[in-house]
């Protein structure tokens, strides 16, 4: 399939991972911090392509993973209500909140559904008069302009039915956390998408200040390993800079009319992120100008004080600490089917990739 | 377990399993291995006889209506127990309100397809009930047919040993795709058709002619990686995939890389996985290649003695990861 074969070609690959191996002089530790480059990297076996020396370890790229429980308890809170019609990504409603899960709360006659677009959602808005519309917002930036979208439309259509519960975050304050949590790395590998919407450029503070290399990085196997490459080989020179690997996609500046959506509906809030606590102005909530869709402005609820479990390690794996198999319940007690940790429900968490592709390194 | 069905418990996965196992296996004292079909010995004749319910949504897709299914479905049954199937019973619950036209084109599509699979459609009942209380047309078959004493070893897969070799007969994933496109009115530049199909005749062609097949199993919910996961846990042997050798199609390749879908864990009505005895598996590749149901057929892999109880994929990267069995509804991914 074109666009897809080409970078999955046995023989470049071969090429790109002994140009790793003749590369490295020591050992290395690079962080994915998107979600859907910890599920690449593990579907396609490349940990058994790079040298022991190298260690890819995955951040807080999973927005289903990084979602506080908190968060979840109170999409239930508003599932419990009966005029309400709870709308969806798929992966949210698997994550165990503190009692229950929105799945649970469906399978037992919550109105939860799933959706595939914000604006989706908005359609069950019309059709659904009487109800009132909760869409739960959650992802990165490449996700949020979906949603500032979508809470434009109802806007311009003057749906009065349909509420955003936001739980939008932004990528660089956290990936600022982690180093200045003392996580040790030697670089990152940026994501591609996120990047696609906001430009490189955000990364610049990572090299500037941290003495930290980028590359922004594509999703096909020749892409992961050139990635690995161009880091390898900043970090043997010592001159980390930010680069694009991912060029047929990605540039400086980026998506420059999502950015103003982006910007025209959200502003930055503090937001609490699972295993790093609250990080300041890294949240994203809908602005004065439309504050009639915040559903927790709008409509209030009550969502119980919650407790996590105190031996998941969810936190130390997201910020690069610790691996999947070092947790204590990590496939005997925490699997896909009862998840623990947040880590573990979606198809993009570290311990659901470990568990589905890597156990047999267990 | 959960205290209410959910979604998951459908999907052919680990949940169904659980459910299976911790409730019907349980209260009806039923013997393991679980097969397709029940294996019921009579003097002089060894029967089987399964069943199976149908409520595909939307009830018409490219390829096929819930009619056919209801028949290939159930025939794949009996026919990868190493059976000939025989006759069918059907029974009908519908929907007030439900088109009558609709209704005969599906019982029409269900007597060409049991025409074409060799079939009898001898018993059935109907139920109607209110609006709302059923998604407009639900479709049980049950099947039965004759197995010769020989062949009681392909559904348990007891003769399954290291080196033996995995056949499909064809590319994976177009059903649910094109069941998929059809529920979403998504439209594809390339039209992706259900494999919805019988494939008695494929198979009996196969056994008649070859005595290695060790094993046989319809690749329907839960798709390949489902069956390679029971096969590994039933047999307690590794099981080695290369995929590059998997076929599937450009079109479904296509939607599965853009929503996030692995196509080894898609639905199929018309595939079969026949694992071969080691060195028998170009003479089975050569039969089933000439029925025109088996012409993308194609080795992908093996019985191995190392990875006991796994199922490991040899990447197209070339690297090496798990085959996991499925695990609640495959969803797109949200970022």
């Amino acid at each position: 399939m074109k666009y897809i074969d080409e970078y999955r070609d046995k023989e470049l690959i071969m090429k790109l991972a002994d140009r790793i191996a003749s590369a490295v002089k020591r050992d290395y530790t690079f962080m994915e911090v998107c979600g859907g480059h910890t599920a690449a990297i593990h579907r396609f076996g490349i940990p058994s392509l790079l040298p022991e020396n190298i260690r890819l370890i995955s951040g807080p790229g999973c927005p289903v993973c990084v979602t506080d429980t908190g968060f979840i308890d109170k999409a239930i809170a508003y599932s419990q209500k009966e005029d309400v019609i709870i709308t969806t990504f798929g992966d949210l409603i698997r994550v165990p909140g503190s009692a229950s899960s929105l799945e649970k709360q469906k399978a037992a006659g919550a109105d939860v559904r799933i959706i595939f677009s914000g604006l989706e959602a908005l359609e069950i808005a019309k059709t659904n008069p009487r109800k009132k519309i909760i869409f739960l917002g959650i992802g990165f930036e490449t996700t949020a302009p979906g949603t500032a979208v979508t809470i434009k439309q109802a806007e311009k259509e003057n749906i009065n039915n349909f509420f955003v519960l936001s739980a939008h975050k932004i990528m660089p304050p956290a990936m600022e956390e982690i180093v200045k949590g003392g996580t040790n790395l030697d670089g990152f590998i940026c994501p591609g998408h996120v990047a696609a919407i906001t430009g490189s450029s955000i990364f610049n503070f990572l090299p500037e200040k941290y003495n930290l290399g980028c590359v922004v990085t594509g999703f096909e196997p020749t892409d992961l390993l050139q990635s690995v490459l161009l880091l390898t080989e900043q970090a043997n020179r010592n001159e980390p800079k930010v680069e694009i690997q991912y060029n047929r996609v990605v540039t400086v500046n980026g998506n420059i009319k999502a950015q103003r959506h982006l910007n025209d509906v959200f502003e930055t809030c503090d937001a609490y992120w699972r295993g790093f606590g609250i990080i300041q102005s890294s949240g994203l909530t809908p602005g004065k100008n439309f504050e009639r869709f915040n559903a927790e402005i709008n409509m209030p609820v009550e969502a119980g004080k919650h407790d996590e479990n105190e031996m998941c390690i969810c936190g130390e794996i997201l910020r690069g600490l610790k691996e999947p198999g070092e947790c204590p319940l990590f496939a005997d007690i925490c699997t896909p089917e009862n998840p623990v940790g947040a880590c573990m429900v979606s198809g993009e968490g570290s311990c659901n990739t470990w568990y589905k592709y890597r156990r047999q390194d267990e | 377990m959960n205290d209410h069905i959910s979604l998951n418990h459908g999907n052919g996965g680990r949940q169904t399993h659980e459910l299976i196992k911790k409730v019907f296996v349980k209260s009806f004292g039923m013997t393991e291995p679980l097969t397709d079909s029940a294996i019921l010995e009579e003097p002089g004749k060894t029967f089987v006889f399964t069943t199976d319910s149908y409520v595909v949504d939307p009830i018409f897709f490219p390829g096929g209506n819930i009619g056919k299914l209801a028949v290939c479905g159930t025939v794949n049954d009996l026919a990868v127990s190493g059976a000939l199937p025989k006759y069918l019973a059907c029974s009908f619950i519908i929907e007030e309100g439900f088109p009558m036209d609709d209704l005969i084109s599906v019982t029409k599509a269900m007597a060409e397809e049991a025409l074409k699979a060799g079939v009898k459609i001898v018993t059935g009942d109907t139920k109607v009930v209110g609006k709302g209380k059923c998604d407009r047309l639900f479709i049980t078959t049950s099947g039965t047919g004759i197995i010769n004493k020989e062949k009681e070893h392909i559904s348990t897969g007891r003769q399954v040993t290291s080196g033996d070799k995995l056949i499909i007969n064809g590319s994976l994933g177009n059903h649910a795709i094109a069941v998929l496109g059809a529920r979403n009115n998504l439209s594809f530049s390339t039209p992706v058709i259900s494999d919805c199909a019988s494939l008695n005749h494929l198979i009996a062609g196969v056994l008649e002619k070859c005595g290695e097949v060790h094993f046989m199993r319809d690749l329907t919910r839960g798709g390949l990686a489902g069956v390679l996961n029971e096969l590994a846990e039933m047999t307690g042997t590794g099981i080695s995939v290369n995929e590059r050798s998997v076929p599937i199609d450009e079109p479904v390749r296509g939607v599965c890389e853009m929503l996030g879908f692995d196509p080894l864990y898609l639905a199929n009505e018309g595939k079969v996985l026949i694992v071969a005895g080691k060195g028998s598996e170009e003479e089975i590749l050569d039969i089933i290649r000439r029925d025109p149901l088996g012409v993308d057929s194609a080795i992908i892999g093996e019985i191995t003695a190392e990875n006991r109880g796994m199922v490991i994929l040899n990447t197209t990267a070339g690297g090496k990861r798990i085959i996991d069995m499925p695990s609640g509804v495959q969803l797109p991914r949200i970022c």
